[in-house]
């Protein structure tokens, strides 16, 4: 699977950024134009708004498609097939997404 | 019909004829005029003037969009944004062929109101998540989707 983390770690444009809802049509006014902006996201957001999004495979589809890393996808998913909720969900989805960072981190600073 | 400045005062009989329009605007003149008793001249006269002073803005059919099979779903969002951006927000709204009405409002703050259609809630969700949120001054949003309706009236009592 291979991934640029140069892409995957860059800011998105508005349009593209991620937008926390918690049900159908419900804003939270909270958004992430960028995988580390993400990470905070889930510290701060409504646990509700975090189970929608798991649930919808929202996370997964705008990882994969619009930051382009299909290895984390594929570990949200597995996180969602787990049927993880509440604050356990936070908590583990914060650990997936700051791993995943940290990695990817390391690896724009190997390739320079 | 007199015309006072900028605005016009309509009297007893261009009310009646808006009520009878308003109630079906296939009416001919004729048959207006047979219902108020007045010549159709004189409705076609007071019709051309109303039209011509923006008071009658156009006609149109109220179509039942369930069985014209257009399955839909209707929804009313509450937009709470930041005061500067109002405007600019509202005027984007009404860009939209899914927003029906947008308008905004006061009670604690200043919010933008607007009636949208979708498909179903997928199609609406999405439309919201990827056209209205990421508008610049949004700071959120609240979404009720309409399931029963018991009245809707697009017409005012002119009588």
């Amino acid at each position: 699977m291979s991934v640029s983390p140069s892409r995957t770690l860059r800011s998105v444009l508005r349009e593209e950024a991620f937008y926390f809802f918690t049900s159908i049509g419900n804003y939270t006014g909270q958004s992430a134009a960028s995988l580390d902006e993400f990470l905070q996201k889930i510290k701060e957001v409504d646990i509700k708004s975090l189970e929608f999004h798991l649930y919808r495979e929202d996370f997964e589809k705008w990882i994969a498609q619009t930051l382009g890393d299909a290895k984390l996808a594929e570990d949200i998913k597995g996180l969602r097939n787990m049927k993880v909720v509440g604050n356990a969900l936070r908590d583990r989805l914060y650990f997936l997404v700051s791993r995943r960072l940290k990695d990817l981190k390391s690896s724009l600073q190997a390739s320079k | 019909m007199k015309i006072k400045g900028q605005g016009v005062a309509l009297d007893d009989l261009d009310r009646q004829i808006l009520q009878i329009l308003q109630e079906n605007a296939k009416w001919t003149y004729a048959e207006i005029g047979n219902k108020l008793d007045v010549a159709h001249s004189t409705v076609y006269d007071r019709i051309q003037r109303m039209e011509e002073h923006g008071i009658i803005k156009r006609y149109k059919a109220v179509v039942d969009l369930e069985k014209a099979g257009m399955q839909q779903i209707t929804a009313l969002m509450t937009i709470h944004t930041d005061p500067k951006e109002s405007e600019h927000i509202a005027s984007r709204l009404a860009e939209f062929p899914e927003v029906l009405e947008v308008s905004s409002s006061f009670s604690e703050e200043l919010v933008i109101n607007a009636k949208v259609v979708a498909q179903d809630q997928a199609k609406l969700h999405s439309f919201i998540a990827q056209s209205i949120a990421p508008l610049s001054g949004v700071l959120r949003i609240r979404t009720s989707i309409i399931t029963k309706k018991y009245k809707e009236e697009t017409s005012q009592s002119f009588l």
